[in-house]
């Protein structure tokens, strides 16, 4: 079922996979968005050591996963509550780069008017919900979107909403599930399960293994996956959203990733996990080897690889400077959209 | 009010019923939520027949969790609908602060006005009525500080009527308080037809100029009794029913003080940073020197709420003989 992560074949013979449907053009897109994303994650951190930005989250390791779960997603028609680790499948479905560092500077032209943390994305135009640093809260309102969708009917549309292996630790987050399924609501819950929620290992959130062995419970389908795997990641999260859009109700599915940078720049993470550990995991760093699967399987070569990290590198530059000489909101920003008239308690 | 239209007798409880009716009529986006309003029609009765009428897309038996109630009418309201999400009693919001707070109202601001967030969370608060410490809290204070929502805290039919309808159609978040005691001891005229009251506006339920009391929810029915008591007795109140807590009407109380030049702030919500306390504060920046004599708030004590025994109640509840006792000592002042 998932494919295989081939490093070294020989060219001459160019083995088939099976890529549920994906054409060459998905596959090098999907690749695309990977070291976007990575990218803007390094600028981040880059920024925020030279003094530029007062912080950066990252989501390094997470590129397999959301760059399937993007082309999975129905761009002008699927809603997305995500969460702030989730830059890949962000840019995925149309925030752009310039966007994402007017987040990181805070530009008064950022799509929160530099009100937000980095990467708290929200773009009604793209279907991209509001959603703050509460761990959780936004599950619930996932749930209110796919309620809204089946009211009114709509066919073809459905919710993905995406968390860590944190948030299924919270309240909130087993109420939404309950109340997707008892309503057979058209929603995806994927989990970005990178087995850290800031310093606090998976085993301290959950005497399980996979968070997906609790879908039983709630009466849905659930399934783990590997999410270093972008084509596993897009055939998992396809099928799950297919289920929701057809009316068959809510999923819970889990992607395995890893998370290689600290919680954020504000973080440091030798306070808890060992550099050999990290090591470790790099060995199967999802970037690389989504390269090299690539062009092992005939689908890239190295040139046009080498001129696609050269255009994204001239892509996030360009969008860096920009960002950076765009103005920082107005004191009188300050004041605005509290309520749709004035903001004064006393009338 | 003056109003020209005919109007009908009701207790609060049917003009709640009767303005969430209209608006499931009106406005298919309408949805209620909440725990036994189906089948059983609301605790107090308030949506008996609804689940027959509207159907169970739009009267929502939730399951028991209020943050999915909130939390679910949050994302409901983002997506265009206009829910009504209701906690059973005002005691069992607390599960659901996060999205009252941190995410009802800080949708419009986080998004720089792209989604925002237009729904109602109604709630039955208030004591009284043998509730004992989780049937008989007043939530407003816990609320009132946090900008980007509304608090609405109505006492008669026809007010009721008119802000919950208002605070239905609101583009931004709207906590509405329902006091229970008021709910069948208090009857009322209600206008016929489309009936709505701006939010933000007092209503001066009974004038004078000896002295103001300011109030809200059922102690202005205790305060109206001490105040007609004390016409007997040669004192002139008026009293003002504050009816939206957020905003609150600034107007209306300088208007009144500056004639009458004496306060008394009358809540069942503890004493100590209370609605007295922003009122008290907002009367000495603005009004200082038009005062007679010190502000004087007559609150709930500062104990969580009142015990279920009678003698703990009655002792936390303020009667309208304490209230006028109260008047009487600061029209002497």
């Amino acid at each position: 079922m998932a494919s295989k992560m081939v490093t070294s074949q020989s060219r001459a013979h160019v083995p088939q996979f099976e890529r549920h449907g994906l054409s060459d053009e998905q596959l090098v897109w999907m690749l695309r968005n990977m070291l976007l994303q990575r990218t803007i994650d390094n600028r981040g951190f880059q920024l925020n050591r030279q003094g530029k930005i007062p912080f950066a989250a990252g989501s390094e390791g997470h590129e397999g996963l959301q760059a399937g779960a993007a082309v999975a997603f129905h761009k002008g028609k699927d809603i997305l509550a995500g969460y702030y680790r989730d830059l890949g499948l962000f840019l995925g479905i149309g925030v752009t780069a310039e966007e994402a560092l007017r987040s990181q500077f805070a530009c008064a032209s950022d799509l929160s008017a530099g009100r937000q943390f980095p990467h708290h994305f929200t773009k009604k135009s793209i279907g991209l919900v509001s959603i703050s640093s509460v761990i959780a809260a936004h599950c619930t309102h996932a749930v209110g979107f796919a309620y809204a969708i089946k009211y009114r009917g709509e066919e073809g549309r459905a919710v993905l909403c995406t968390f860590g292996d944190g948030a299924t630790s919270e309240g909130e987050w087993h109420e939404s599930l309950n109340f997707a399924a008892v309503q057979h609501l058209p929603i995806v819950f994927l989990c970005e399960n990178n087995g850290l929620a800031i310093s606090v290992p998976v085993r301290k959130q959950m005497a399980i293994d996979n968070v997906s062995e609790r879908a039983p419970a709630y009466g849905m389908p659930g399934e783990t996956f590997d999410g270093l795997d972008p084509i596993a990641s897009y055939d998992a999260v396809k099928r799950a959203l297919d289920r929701a859009r057809a009316g068959d109700g809510p999923s819970l599915i889990e992607g395995k990733v890893h998370r290689y940078l600290g919680h954020t720049t504000d973080d440091d993470d030798r306070t808890y996990r060992s550099r050999d550990e990290v090591a470790e995991m790099r060995k199967r760093d999802p970037v690389p080897s989504f390269e090299s699967f690539l062009i092992d399987h005939g689908v890239l070569d190295k040139a046009r690889l080498d001129e696609m990290r050269k255009d994204i590198l001239r892509e996030v530059n360009e969008a860096t400077d920009r960002a950076e000489a765009e103005p920082l909101p107005s004191s009188e920003d300050l004041y605005t959209n509290v309520y749709a008239g004035e903001t004064q308690p006393w009338r | 009010m003056a109003v020209s239209v005919s109007t009908t007798v009701m207790n609060n409880v049917e003009a709640v019923r009767t303005t969430l009716y209209d608006a499931l009529k009106t406005d298919p986006n309408v949805i209620l939520l909440g725990e036994d309003i189906g089948a059983r029609g609301n605790v107090f009765l308030i949506t008996k027949g609804f689940l027959e009428e509207f159907g169970p897309q739009r009267i929502v038996d939730t399951p028991l969790a209020e943050g999915a109630i909130v939390g679910v009418a949050v994302g409901m309201a983002m997506e265009g609908l206009r829910p009504i999400a209701e906690i059973q009693f005002a005691d069992f919001i607390y599960p659901a602060f996060n999205q009252i707070v941190g995410e009802a109202a800080k949708t419009r601001y986080r998004s720089n006005g792209d989604y925002t967030c237009p729904m109602v969370i109604r709630t039955p608060y208030g004591g009284g009525v043998r509730g004992a410490l989780s049937h008989s809290v007043s939530i407003e204070a816990l609320f009132y500080h946090v900008p980007g929502l509304k608090i609405v805290a109505p006492s008669t039919p026809a007010d009721i009527k008119g802000l919950l309808t208002t605070a239905i159609e609101d583009p931004d978040p709207v906590l509405f308080l329902e006091h229970k005691k008021t709910y069948r001891l208090i009857k009322g005229e209600v206008p016929q037809g489309r009936y709505t009251i701006p939010l933000g506006k007092a209503d001066v339920k009974k004038p004078g100029n000896g002295l103001t009391v300011i109030s809200y929810g059922y102690y202005i029915h205790q305060a109206l009794e001490a105040a007609h008591a004390l016409e007997a007795e040669g004192v002139s109140v008026e009293v003002i029913d504050l009816r939206s807590i957020r905003p609150m009407d600034k107007t209306t109380i300088l208007e009144s003080v500056k004639k009458t030049r004496k306060v008394l702030i009358v809540h069942e919500d503890n004493k100590f940073g209370g609605i007295g306390a922003e009122i008290s504060a907002m009367l000495v920046e603005d009004a200082f020197f038009d005062l007679d004599a010190p502000i004087r708030r007559l609150c709930g004590p500062d104990v969580p709420p009142m015990g279920y025994a009678h003698t703990l109640e009655s002792e936390y509840m303020i009667s309208s003989d304490r209230m006028a006792q109260a008047m009487r000592e600061l029209a002497k002042f």
